[in-house]
């Protein structure tokens, strides 16, 4: 299993605990991620809401780097993940498109690879049992719920390797390493993300509904594989007067159970500290 | 609930509604206004118009209107509305489309505060490739001359490694700006036109 990966920018920076516990996770169960050398910005969401071709053009360069080593993409942010695969349906319906999309990065591109989220290639194609027989540490009695927000499952002719309105797969997942996994109806709402610089107190609504729905299905933390989402959530809980709910990311749950090096260092990072939750539950 | 009317006689600008029909792909003929956008939409507290009305001005090609609204700008994109749509009509496309004809149009003024984050987050990945968040946020503080919000945060951020305050470093940087020329340029070609 080797694809080109594309880490996107936040992974560098505000979600740098994702980034590492992606890079831990893949390692340890095998699936090999080839950084794409000299990525640049997929542009996501400013640049298709202001200008379509510039949209396509920022997620094209990539696209078109990984056709040049002919590998398929992995990902790990749904927005990029929504971009890029949004930009090679455009060009595969639409010739017009690919000429214009050439012209703009002046690469070639003929929409040859796919490109996979990180919890599908890790559900799908590692699959649960493999996780399960790796699990050292079961996350025994932490009640959870999974939240995917919009773009891992919206719009489904984009992306779409789980329901759009019921998904399962990470359900599935947390279940596998031991969690007590509660359904809720807040797994697809939308947080408000990318308007979270602009209109805080719209997302600062949004977060705060969220946060309560999942109070209320009785979990103590939510699970993410969004770092557009993990920011929000965290940061504008830290808005409201509730306790706040801890926000991991599930690989950061996958190196937890499977006793990965490196998974205390990642959850140093997050604004809602998971340490108290996590003693006691002896983890 | 208000009743709706199912058929509306187009009483503006019907050039305007073929397009934004052709520019977004979206046939949105084909909305009988079920509302069932405006009821799964996220943030429809904070607009103006909901968005099965932002559909019926374009029907009707009430220009000024649908580029004038909050609406628009305050869509976050989440999709909920084209995956639901029982008539596929990609509201999300439509409100792209609307968006980059107000921006041709300068008439943003119910956005001013998105647009200045759009424009911000855009000139970083034009300057350095990849988005350069300290850098970001401190631009939108200048610009909405909002100093003080969020201020404990930012710093606690920084301490903890979250923002960087070395800028992302490419190698074809020059590469991802001339996108960025060749968009202007067609833009002022569209403009001349």
């Amino acid at each position: 299993m080797k694809y080109a990966y594309y880490p996107g920018c936040s992974l560098e920076t505000t979600a740098e605990e994702y980034g590492r516990s992606v890079r831990a996770v893949c390692a340890h169960l095998g699936i090999e991620l080839w950084e794409l050398p000299d990525w640049s910005c997929c542009g996501a969401s400013s640049g298709h809401s202001t200008n379509r071709r510039l949209a396509q053009a920022l997620a094209g360069r990539n696209l078109a780097l990984a056709e040049r080593v002919g590998l398929d993409i992995a990902v790990a942010c749904p927005a990029c993940y929504l971009r890029l695969r949004s930009t090679r349906k455009e060009v595969k319906d639409n010739s017009q498109n690919r000429e214009e999309l050439v012209r703009l990065i002046d690469m070639p591109y003929e929409a040859k690879y796919d490109t996979r989220h990180l919890l599908d290639i890790i559900c799908n194609d590692v699959g649960l049992e493999e996780l399960k027989k790796r699990v050292v540490r079961p996350l025994e009695a932490l009640q959870l719920v999974s939240y995917y927000g919009c773009y891992l499952v919206r719009p489904p002719e984009v992306v779409g390797f789980d329901d759009p309105e019921n998904p399962q797969s990470m359900d599935r997942l947390l279940a596998a390493l031991g969690a007590e996994v509660r359904d809720w109806s807040g797994k697809v709402s939308c947080c408000g993300g990318s308007l979270a610089l602009s209109r805080k107190e719209v997302a600062g609504r949004l977060v705060a509904e969220i946060s309560e729905m999942a109070r209320q299905a009785g979990a103590q933390a939510m699970v993410t594989a969004c770092p557009l989402c993990h920011s929000n959530l965290e940061i504008r809980q830290a808005d409201g007067k509730q306790n706040k709910l801890p926000v991991f990311y599930f690989t950061e749950l996958i190196g937890l159970a499977m006793g990965l090096d490196g998974a205390e260092s990642w959850l140093k990072k997050h604004l809602i500290s998971p340490f108290s939750l996590l003693a006691s539950h002896d983890l | 609930m208000q009743y709706v009317a199912k058929s509306v006689p187009a009483i503006g600008d019907t050039d305007f509604s073929s397009e934004v029909k052709e520019a977004s792909g979206t046939n949105i003929d084909r909305c009988y206004q079920c509302l069932t956008c405006s009821l799964d939409c996220p943030v429809a507290f904070a607009m103006d118009y909901l968005p099965h009305q932002v559909v019926r001005l374009v029907q009707v090609g009430l220009k000024q209107e649908a580029l004038t609204s909050a609406t628009i700008w305050v869509c976050a994109n989440c999709e909920a509305c084209a995956t639901r749509c029982p008539n596929d009509v990609a509201i999300p496309r439509v409100m792209d489309t609307l968006r980059a004809m107000a921006l041709r149009e300068r008439v943003v003024e119910k956005g001013k505060d998105i647009v200045v984050f759009h424009h911000t987050f855009l000139e970083n990945i034009r300057r350095w490739g990849r988005q350069y968040e300290l850098s970001l946020l401190l631009q939108i503080k200048l610009r909405t001359r909002d100093f003080f919000s969020d201020l404990r945060l930012g710093l606690r951020m920084l301490r903890q490694g979250k923002l960087k305050l070395r800028p992302p470093r490419l190698k074809d940087v020059a590469g991802v700006r001339a996108i960025f020329r060749r968009i202007d340029q067609s833009l002022a070609e569209g403009e001349r036109t």
